[in-house]
Order: C-alpha cells, then sequence, then structure tokens
C-alpha cells in the first residue's frame, strides 16, 4: 500500500501490484458510458464506477455473437465487473447485469436520445480517469432507472440529472438568488455566464430574458419536486431545457456530440 | 527511419485501420521481398477499387454499376428488403442462402454519443423506396447491439403508419453454447422468441 504526500494511505498501484507479487485484480460496480471497436472482435468500455471512478478497460472478443459477455457491456447497461488491472488500460474478466437499463431505454428513440446526453455528460464531468465520483454515479444510476420506468417524460429526467450533476461537479445554477449580488428572488433574466439568473441591476450585456415558469421549473426540478415539474407546459420545458444544454455546454467547455440528436417530446 | 519511398510505403500502410508501425513494416518488407507480378497485381487492384467502385443507386451496397448484383437481378423479390448496417452484413445473410429478396444498406446504425443520427443515414432514401407500395415488408435486420436496437425502433416507428409490415429478426442463444452463461437480456429476448415445437 503506497502513501499520498499528505500520509493517507492510498489504493496500490498496478507497479505496488507487480512489485509486491500481488494479482492486480479488483471488483466494483458501474454503469458503461461508451464502447468503442478494437481489433478484429475487441471494444474498449469506458465504464463510471462506483469506488474507482471513470475507467478504460478492454473486453475481449466481445463483439463475436458467441461472446462470454453477451449483451453484458452494452452503453447504459449496469453491471457488477472484474476487472484485472493494466498499465494503460484494465481488462474486463467477468460482467454480471446489475439492471440492463440501455436495453429497456433502447426500445423507445427519445428515451435513448437522453440517456446519450446522460451518458456522454457523465463522461465529460469526470475529467480524470480513477477520480472516485460517487454522488456522480449514483445520480447517472438514479436517472437511468427513471428513464426506463418511462413514467416521466424524458426531457425532464434528463434536465434534472443535468442540472443534479452540474451541482455535484461545482457548478450549480443560480436560481433562487442573483448569481452576481446575490438578492433573493426568481429573477427573470438568465446569464450563463454569470453561473444562473440575474437581477436587473446585475444584468450584463447577452443576458436572455426567461418567464418565471421557466425558473420555477429549473428549480423545481433541481430540489426533486416532481409533482410541479410533471404539471408544467411543454411550452416551458423547451425554454427551460435550452437553458441547461447552454449552461452544460458553457461549462464543459465542449459541444456535446449526443445533443444535437436529443428529441424532446 | 528508412530511406525516401520505403519509408513512405510504411507511413501508407500504417494509416490502414488496424495497422500498427510495426505490422506497417512487416508488410512492407514483405511486399518488398514478394514477387514482383504480385505486387503489381496488387497495386492493379488498388487502383480498381477506387476507379470502378461505386454504390448502388438504390440499395447503397456496393456495386461495380449503377446498380448492384442483387437489384438488377429481377429473380429477387422485390416485395421484401432487408435493412442492413454495412455492405458486409448484405454478404453474411446471402450466406444463409435464406433470404431470395432485396436489401437496403444504410451505412451504419444511429449512435448519438458517435454524433451519428438518422440524418447520417440512409434513411431518407429508404422511406423513399417503400413510396410506391411494391414493398410488403420490411426485415430489420441491423446488429443486435444499443445501436442496432435503437436504429430498429426508430425506423419501425417512422415505417409503421405507411402500412407495410415490419419485423426483427430473431434474437437469442447462439448455437454451442451454455445457458448458465446467457445474460438476462440475451436470455430473455430467447423467452420472448420462443416458437413452438410441438
Amino acid at each position: 500500500m503506497s502513501r499520498s504526500a499528505r500520509g493517507d494511505r492510498v489504493l496500490p498501484t498496478y507497479r505496488d501490484a507487480c512489485n509486491h507479487g500481488w494479482v492486480p485484480v479488483y471488483r466494483d460496480e458501474g454503469v458503461v458510458l461508451r464502447t468503442t471497436p478494437l481489433a478484429e472482435a475487441d471494444r474498449i468500455v469506458t465504464v463510471l464506477t462506483r469506488r474507482t471512478g471513470r475507467v478504460r478497460a478492454v473486453a475481449k472478443g466481445v463483439r463475436r455473437t458467441s461472446s462470454r459477455f453477451g449483451a453484458r457491456l452494452e452503453p447504459g447497461t449496469y453491471v457488477d465487473l472484474q476487472l484485472h488491472e493494466g498499465r494503460s488500460l484494465d481488462t474486463v474478466t467477468q460482467a454480471d447485469i446489475l439492471s440492463p437499463y440501455g436495453a429497456v431505454i433502447a426500445g423507445d428513440y427519445s428515451r435513448h436520445t437522453a440517456s446519450a446526453v446522460m451518458l456522454e455528460t457523465a463522461e465529460r464531468l469526470t475529467g480524470e480517469e480513477r477520480q472516485p465520483a460517487m454522488r456522480l454515479f449514483l445520480l447517472l444510476v438514479g436517472g437511468l432507472r427513471t428513464l426506463a420506468q418511462s413514467e416521466r417524460a424524458p426531457g425532464l429526467v434528463l434536465d434534472a440529472f443535468l442540472l443534479r450533476a452540474l451541482a455535484v461537479s461545482g457548478y450549480a445554477m443560480a436560481l433562487q438568488a442573483c448569481a452576481r449580488c446575490g438578492a433573493q428572488g426568481h429573477h427573470q433574466a438568465f446569464s450563463v455566464s454569470a453561473g444562473g439568473v440575474v437581477c436587473p441591476q446585475c444584468r450584463p450585456h447577452g443576458a436572455a430574458s426567461m418567464s418565471l415558469a421557466a425558473v420555477r421549473l429549473l428549480s423545481d426540478l433541481l430540489t426533486g419536486d416532481w409533482a410541479a415539474a410533471d404539471a408544467s407546459e411543454v411550452r416551458t420545458r423547451r425554454e427551460a431545457g435550452g437553458c441547461v444544454a447552454a449552461y452544460l455546454q458553457w461549462h464543459l467547455e465542449y459541444g456535446l456530440r449526443a445533443l444535437p440528436h436529443l428529441e424532446r417530446v | 527511419m528508412y530511406e525516401g519511398i520505403v519509408q513512405d510505403l510504411i507511413d501508407e500502410l500504417g494509416r490502414l485501420p488496424g495497422i500498427g508501425p510495426k505490422s506497417a513494416q512487416r508488410i512492407a518488407f514483405h511486399l518488398l521481398s514478394a514477387d514482383p507480378a504480385d505486387v503489381r497485381r496488387l497495386a492493379a487492384t488498388l487502383n480498381e477499387i477506387k476507379d470502378k467502385v461505386r454504390f448502388c443507386r438504390l440499395c447503397f451496397n456496393v456495386a461495380q454499376a449503377e446498380l448492384c448484383r442483387i437489384c438488377s437481378d429481377q429473380r429477387r423479390d422485390p416485395e421484401q428488403i432487408c435493412v442492413v448496417e454495412e455492405s458486409k452484413d448484405v454478404i453474411a445473410i446471402e450466406r444463409t442462402r435464406e433470404f431470395r429478396g432485396r436489401y437496403h444498406v444504410l451505412g451504419g446504425a444511429i449512435n448519438p454519443i458517435g454524433g451519428i443520427g438518422p440524418d447520417d443515414l440512409h434513411i431518407r432514401e429508404l422511406i423513399a423506396r417503400l413510396a410506391d407500395g411494391t414493398v410488403t415488408e420490411l426485415i430489420l435486420a441491423t446488429d443486435p447491439n444499443t445501436e442496432g436496437e435503437v436504429t430498429a425502433s426508430y425506423l419501425a416507428r417512422q415505417i409503421a403508419p405507411m402500412g407495410v409490415k415490419v419485423t426483427r429478426l430473431a434474437s437469442g442463444l447462439p448455437m454451442g453454447g451454455d445457458l448458465e452463461w446467457a445474460d438476462e437480456v440475451t436470455l430473455g429476448r430467447a423467452f420472448e422468441g420462443r416458437r413452438v415445437v410441438a
């Protein structure tokens, strides 16, 4: 076991394991974020795990119809994994499905596009590999579960996930008070660069006007008031969704590839 | 670094998918030591492929004329169209000798995270093929993975109002496997698609 500069115990690394003769195998549960083809029949799977954070691992032979992994490593699947730690990429040695959210969601195009934005956001918000992101992981599992249950509008589930994921990553949107001066109230101007709603005195150039209903909807989604959010109008949802998308991409400093394909119903 | 043209060959080979620097070097030296006639034949084929091979006007399969071999074959059933992701899937289905209809190659599958949406595939052309009422059945043979399932569900939603029968290839347990190793999704699909044997 190695120690950090502060003297805290940290998880053993691949080098530690090799130096001490341990088998560098670990087990974790996670959500498959993305798969990339590798060589003839392999894939690199990117997984957001509960304890280890985002990891990339090789799944050997997974593209063969006779693969022992079958549908276990498809995007959006919540899996229990055993991984063999490698120098740059780990290797998946065992996988068991905990919940096949991706396969359930794939039957509905609009839900699938919402889940694709959630998975890509989770990948982008975990900047470095192997940095634990437990709260983001729990949010992602909850978001996928809600999408798979088909009880709520996919656009609302997505926006609630994005607002909360940004909040746990340190980019909480200011909705109850002016993002600049802190004056309380549901202000009706929205500035992405200021970090949320702004009062008339602080309103910068380029701030967008926003309806009170849209501000309230964003606030309901952030706090989890689903009764109020479900009762919102389609026009309000569109307005709120546009603000969330702009806010998300500003803070990620990246245009999400899945976002232009999102189907809001 | 090798001299001039040898290094150029290694660099060009290294740009091919799945070929790393070491493999490129190995292939380059194999070509250098190979029979000159074999190398000239390879070069001639590479030249021809860009000049002669194109995509079928109807189904977007690879072809050497305006229409591919299957679309120009009058014996093929025009009432059935099998929708596949890539040209190589046409070959896989043709090997079964079970299907006598025609094909439509989408050119990929819907993958929002990869930036591929319905407008990036040959879906509009597929819907245009169905407009004259000749086709009675559309068989969705996209890959049995998430992207393939999403593409199939999107196509089913778009085509259902046109009154064409839309079917999906069965999925389930592969031959030669053990039931205990089957994952829940595959086993669930196998149960959904079970058939009466007696």
